[in-house]
C-alpha cells in the first residue's frame, strides 16, 4: 500500500517527458495510471469484502517523534480508493480531449496526479500527522487546480479563497489532532477507535472535537464555509467534477466518518454534525433556486448532498450509516457524471447558461443519454443506485424521531431543489425546440463520452445488483464508522412502503418547482437582503479589511524612512525591555559601586567628551577624528583591564576605519542641517531611552554573580587539549573554529561587496 | 570603574541611537559604529572585567591568576572584525549613493525609481 500511496509522486516525474515528445496522447497515457490503481484496490476485494478484514502495513518515516507511514485499508477506505481511482481514470481520460486546446495540458495533469495521490494517501493513512500532510496537499492541489486559468482574475480570487478557508480549517484540524494525541498518547487512527471512553471524558474533548469538525467542515464546504465551493467552479471542468464533487470536498466528510469511532457517541459531537449537515443540506438547496450556470446549479446540490451526508453521520443509527455509504457511492458516480455532460453541453455549445440551452438531444444524442441516465439515478428513480439511496436515508431520518419530524421534513424539502436542480440541469439543455448558441453544437468524441457513461451505467448495474455488492459492502466490512459490522440487508425494492410515497411525492414537488420557475423567480428576486446575511458577504468583509488593515500598518510602519524603522525598533524594545526590568522588583545594586583609579577618570572624560564632540560636530572630519578618539579610548579599556588581543584589534581596526572614511568623505562639502530642534529634542529622548535601557540592564546583569564555568574550562583545556598558550587565540581558531570561519566568509562577502560597488560604472547596464 | 563602564555604554548608545535616526547618511554610519562599540563596551563589561593577567598561559602551561575571561574577549574580537566588514560597505555604498544620488539626505534617496 505505501507504493500504492506514494507511486503518483513518482508518475508525476514522468509527466513533463511524456507531454514532450507525445503530447497529443498524454492524457491517455495519464490515465493508465488511476486505471492501474483501480485493478489494486479491487485486487483487495477477497480479503477486505469477502473475508472482512482490514489490512494495516507500516513503515517508519519520523520514528521518534511517532510518525509513520502507516496505511489502513478496511471498508471505508476501500470505498474512497475505489471512488477515486475509478472517477480518476474518467476524469483523466476526459481531460484528455476536453483542454487538448490548452499550451498546459501537461502541468495540468500534473497537478491532478498529485492531487490523486495526496487523496489515496489521505484516505489510506492510518498516522494522523502523515494523513494531515496529505490533507494539506489536497488543499494545495486543489488551489493550483482552481486558480488553472490563472490569467482569469476570479479564477485567482476563487483559488485563494478555497484555498484560504480549507487553509484555515487545516490549521484548527492540525490542533486537533494534536490535542488528540496527547490525550491518547496515540498517532494512530485505528488506535484511537478503542479508546472512545478515554478521550470522551477527557476535560480537552470538546475543543478537540470541535477543532477536529471545524477542520472536516471546512473541507467539505459545509455551512457557513459552505461558499468557496460554487466559486470554485472557476475550475475547469474535469477538476470541478474529480475535485468538487467526486472526491476532496468528500474528505471531511471522511474524518468525520473515521473519527466517529473515537469521538463520537456524544451528544456534542452528533448534535453538531447532525445539525450543521441539515442546515447545509437545505439552505443550499434552496440558494440554488436562483443560479443559472450548468456547474454553479450543480455546485449547490453537490453541497446539497454533503449536508446529507454529513447529517446521516450525526444520526449514525445502523440505518444511517447504511444510508450514507450507499449515498456516498450514488452521488459519486451521478454528479461526475453530470459534471462531465455540463462540460460536454459547454464545450460544444460554448454556454453554460441554462436559459439558452434547449432542444440539443438531436445533436447531441449521446450526451443527452449520459444526462438523463445520471439524471434519473440523482432523482432517485428505479432501478438506479440513486434510489436506493434516498430511500434508506428517508428510512434513516424517519426512524430517527429525537427531534420529531424534523429532519425528514428537511431532507424531504432538500431532495426536492435537488429535482428541481436535476430537471434543470440534466433535461432541459436537451428536450425542447431547439435554439441558437454561441458555437454550433456537435456531438462529442468517444474519449469525452466514454467515461461519463461508464459511470453512469455504473449508477445503473450498482442499482439493480445493489443487493449483492453494495450489500456485502456495507455487511461484511469493518466500515471503520462504527465499531460493530452492521447486518442491514440492502434492497432494491422493498414494496410500497412510507419512503417510497415520500420520494413519489419529492419528484413531483420538484417537477412542479421546475414547472413554475419563471413565476416563483419573481417573487425571488424581490428578496436581495439574502445576499447580505450569507457568510460568503462576511467572508468579502473581513478579507478586504485585513488587506485595509495590512496596508495601513505598511504605512506606518514600512514608511521607507530608515530612522521611524529604527525608532519603532528602540521603541519596542524599550517598552518590552522595560516592563520586563520592572517586574523584576528590588535589586541590591551596591556591588557596582566602587572608587575608580585616576587613569580611569581620565579615560572616561576622555570618551564622554568625544562623543559629545561626535554628535555636535559640525564638519564630517570632525566627527570622523571625534569617532577615532573614543575608539582608541576603548582599546586604551582593553589594555587596562588583560586584553592586549582586543587591544591590537581596535586600534588597528580604528585606523583603518577613519583612513577609509576620510578618502571616502574628503572631497565632499559639509554638513547640512536637516533637521529641525524639535525633532532633534524629540530624537534624543527616545535615543536616551535606549540608551538608559542598556545601563540599567548591565546593571542588573552586574549585581547578579556570575559563575563561568567556561573560564576555567578553557585555561585548563587551552594547552591541554589545543596546544596554545594564548587563549583567546586558541578559541577562536580551535574551540570556536567554525564562527571564526564564519567571520571570513563575512568580511569575504563584505569585500567583494565593495570591490563591486567601486568597479560598478554609472549606466553601465544601460549600455 | 564598572560604574564609570556603564555610565559609558549608555552614552555610547544614546549617541549611536540619535545618530541612526539622523537624515545624514554619514551621520547614520558614524551611528552605526558608535553602536558597535556600545555593543562591544557592554560584552566586556558584563563578561566581567579583571584588573591582572591576560589569559596567557606561561610556557609550562600554567596560568597566573587573577586573569581575564578569555571568552567574551573572543566573542568581542569577532564582533570587531565583522563591525570593519559592515563599516567599510556601508562606507562605500555610501561614497556610491552619492556619486548616483548627488545628495546626503536620505530622504532625497527614499524613491528607487528615478524622475
Amino acid at each position: 500500500m505505501l507504493f500504492a500511496a506514494l507511486s503518483g509522486f513518482i508518475f508525476v516525474l514522468l509527466i513533463p517527458i511524456i507531454n514532450k515528445y507525445a503530447k497529443n496522447s498524454v492524457g491517455w497515457i495519464a490515465s493508465i495510471f488511476p486505471l492501474a490503481l483501480t485493478v489494486y484496490f479491487i485486487s483487495f476485494y477477497t480479503n477486505v469484502i469477502d473475508k472482512g478484514n482490514s489490512i494495516l502495513e507500516s513503515t517508519s518515516w519520523v520514528p521518534s517523534l511517532g510518525i509513520n507511514l502507516s496505511f489502513y485499508l478496511d471498508g471505508l477506505s476501500l470505498t474512497f480508493s475505489l471512488i477515486i481511482t475509478v472517477v480518476g481514470f474518467v476524469v483523466f481520460l476526459y481531460a484528455g480531449s476536453y483542454m487538448k486546446n490548452y499550451d498546459s495540458l501537461g502541468k495540468f495533469y500534473i497537478y491532478i496526479i498529485l492531487f490523486m495521490s495526496s487523496m489515496i494517501g489521505l484516505v489510506l493513512s492510518d498516522n494522523i500527522i502523515t494523513m494531515f500532510v496529505f490533507w494539506e496537499l489536497t488543499s494545495i492541489t486543489s488551489y493550483l487546480l482552481i486558480g488553472f486559468n490563472h490569467e482569469k482574475e476570479t479564477a485567482r480570487n476563487s483559488a485563494l479563497q478555497a484555498l484560504l478557508i480549507t487553509g484555515g480549517g487545516g490549521l484548527a484540524l492540525l490542533a486537533g489532532l494534536i490535542i488528540l494525541s496527547g490525550i491518547s498518547g496515540s498517532m494512530s487512527i485505528s488506535s484511537l477507535a478503542s479508546m472512545n471512553d478515554i478521550l470522551t471524558e477527557h476535560r480537552l474533548y470538546a475543543p478537540a472535537a470541535l477543532l477536529i469538525l471545524i477542520g472536516a467542515f471546512t473541507k467539505s464546504a459545509q455551512f457557513p464555509f459552505h461558499f468557496w465551493l460554487p466559486n470554485a467552479m472557476e475550475a475547469p471542468t474535469p477538476v470541478s467534477a474529480y475535485l468538487h464533487s467526486a472526491t476532496m470536498v468528500k474528505a471531511g466528510i471522511y474524518l468525520i466518518a473515521r473519527m466517529n469511532p473515537s469521538l463520537g457517541g456524544t451528544e456534542l459531537w452528533n448534535y453538531t454534525i447532525m445539525f450543521v449537515g441539515a442546515v447545509t443540506m437545505l439552505f443550499t438547496a434552496v440558494l440554488s433556486f436562483k443560479q443559472t450556470d450548468l456547474k454553479k446549479l450543480l455546485a449547490y446540490s453537490t453541497l446539497s448532498v454533503l449536508g446529507t451526508l454529513t447529517m446521516l453521520i450525526g444520526i449514525g443509527s445502523d440505518l444511517a450509516i447504511k444510508a450514507f455509504m450507499i449515498y456516498l457511492i450514488a452521488h459519486a458516480l451521478y454528479k461526475a457524471t453530470l459534471f462531465l455532460t455540463a462540460g460536454m453541453i459547454d464545450h460544444s455549445t460554448g454556454t453554460r447558461n441554462i436559459e439558452e440551452l434547449q432542444g440539443l438531444r438531436k445533436v447531441m444524442p449521446i450526451t443527452a443519454a449520459i444526462a438523463i441516465l445520471a439524471s434519473l439515478s440523482k432523482m432517485g428513480i428505479i432501478p438506479l443506485i440513486g434510489f436506493v439511496g434516498k430511500e434508506t436515508v428517508y428510512a434513516a431520518t424517519i426512524e430517527y424521531t429525537n427531534f420529531g419530524f424534523l429532519f425528514i421534513t428537511l431532507a424531504i424539502a432538500a431532495n426536492i431543489f435537488v429535482v428541481y436542480i436535476t430537471m434543470t440541469v440534466g433535461f432541459k439543455p436537451f428536450f425542447g425546440k431547439f435554439r441558437k448558441t454561441p458555437k454550433t453544437p456537435h456531438e462529442l468524441p468517444f474519449r469525452m463520452w466514454f467515461g461519463p457513461m461508464l459511470l453512469a451505467f455504473g449508477g445503473l448495474t450498482l442499482g439493480i445488483f445493489s443487493s449483492f455488492i453494495i450489500g456485502k459492502l456495507i455487511n461484511n466490512t469493518e466500515l471503520g464508522i462504527i465499531t460493530a459490522k452492521l447486518n442491514i440487508p440492502v434492497k432494491l425494492w422493498h414494496g410500497f412502503t412510507l419512503e417510497l410515497m415520500l420520494s413519489f411525492i419529492t419528484v413531483l414537488l420538484g417537477i412542479l418547482l421546475f414547472w413554475k420557475r419563471n413565476q416563483l423567480l419573481k417573487y425571488v428576486d424581490n428578496i436581495s437582503f439574502i445576499d447580505e446575511i450569507t457568510p460568503s458577504y462576511h467572508y468579502q468583509k473581513l478579507f478586504n479589511g485585513t488587506l485595509k488593515l495590512a496596508k495601513l500598518q505598511s504605512r506606518i510602519l514600512q514608511n521607507g524612512f530608515l530612522r521611524y524603522y529604527i525608532m519603532v525598533i528602540i521603541i519596542s524594545t524599550i517598552i518590552l525591555g522595560g516592563t520586563t526590568l520592572f517586574s523584576l522588583g528590588e535589586m541590591d545594586y551596591t556591588g557596582i559601586i566602587e572608587m575608580p583609579g585616576f587613569e580611569e577618570i581620565i579615560i572616561a572624560i576622555v570618551m564622554m567628551t568625544a562623543t559629545y564632540m561626535t554628535v555636535r560636530a559640525k564638519t564630517r572630519l570632525a566627527a570622523i577624528v571625534a569617532v577615532g578618539v573614543i575608539g582608541y579610548s576603548i582599546a586604551l579599556i582593553y589594555i587596562m583591564y588583560g586584553a592586549p588581543d582586543l587591544a591590537m584589534t581596535q586600534f588597528a581596526i580604528e585606523t583603518l576605519t577613519v583612513i577609509l572614511f576620510v578618502l571616502v568623505i574628503y572631497r565632499l562639502p559639509g554638513y547640512l542641517p536637516f533637521s529641525s530642534t524639535a525633532r532633534r529634542i524629540r530624537d534624543f529622548i527616545i535615543a536616551g531611552a535606549g540608551g538608559l535601557l542598556m545601563s540599567l540592564i548591565s546593571i542588573i546583569i552586574l549585581s547578579n554573580p556570575l559563575s563561568s564555568e567556561l573560564k576555567n574550562y578553557f585555561a585548563k583545556n587551552s594547552y591541554a587539549i589545543a596546544k596554545g598558550k594564548n587563549i583567546v587565540n586558541v578559541i577562536l581558531v580551535d574551540f570556536r573554529a567554525l564562527d571564526t570561519m564564519g567571520e571570513i566568509t563575512v568580511l569575504a562577502v563584505a569585500a567583494i561587496g565593495v570591490f563591486a560597488l567601486l568597479k560598478l560604472r554609472k549606466g553601465a547596464d544601460e549600455k | 570603574m564598572n560604574l564609570l563602564l556603564v555610565i559609558i555604554i549608555g552614552l555610547l548608545y544614546t549617541a549611536g541611537l540619535y545618530m541612526m535616526m539622523r537624515r545624514s547618511f554619514v551621520k547614520v554610519i558614524i551611528g552605526l559604529i558608535l553602536l558597535s562599540h556600545a555593543a562591544n563596551m557592554l560584552i566586556f563589561t558584563v563578561g566581567r572585567i579583571t584588573k591582572g593577567n591576560p589569559a596567557f598561559l606561561n610556557k609550562d602551561g600554567a596560568i597566573f591568576e587573577p586573569f581575564s575571561d578569555p571568552l567574551p574577549q573572543a566573542l568581542i574580537l569577532t564582533a570587531i572584525v565583522i563591525g570593519f566588514g559592515v563599516q567599510a560597505f556601508a562606507i562605500v555604498l555610501f561614497k556610491r549613493a552619492y556619486q548616483t544620488a548627488g545628495t546626503d539626505d536620505l530622504d532625497e534617496m527614499k524613491k528607487t525609481d528615478e524622475d
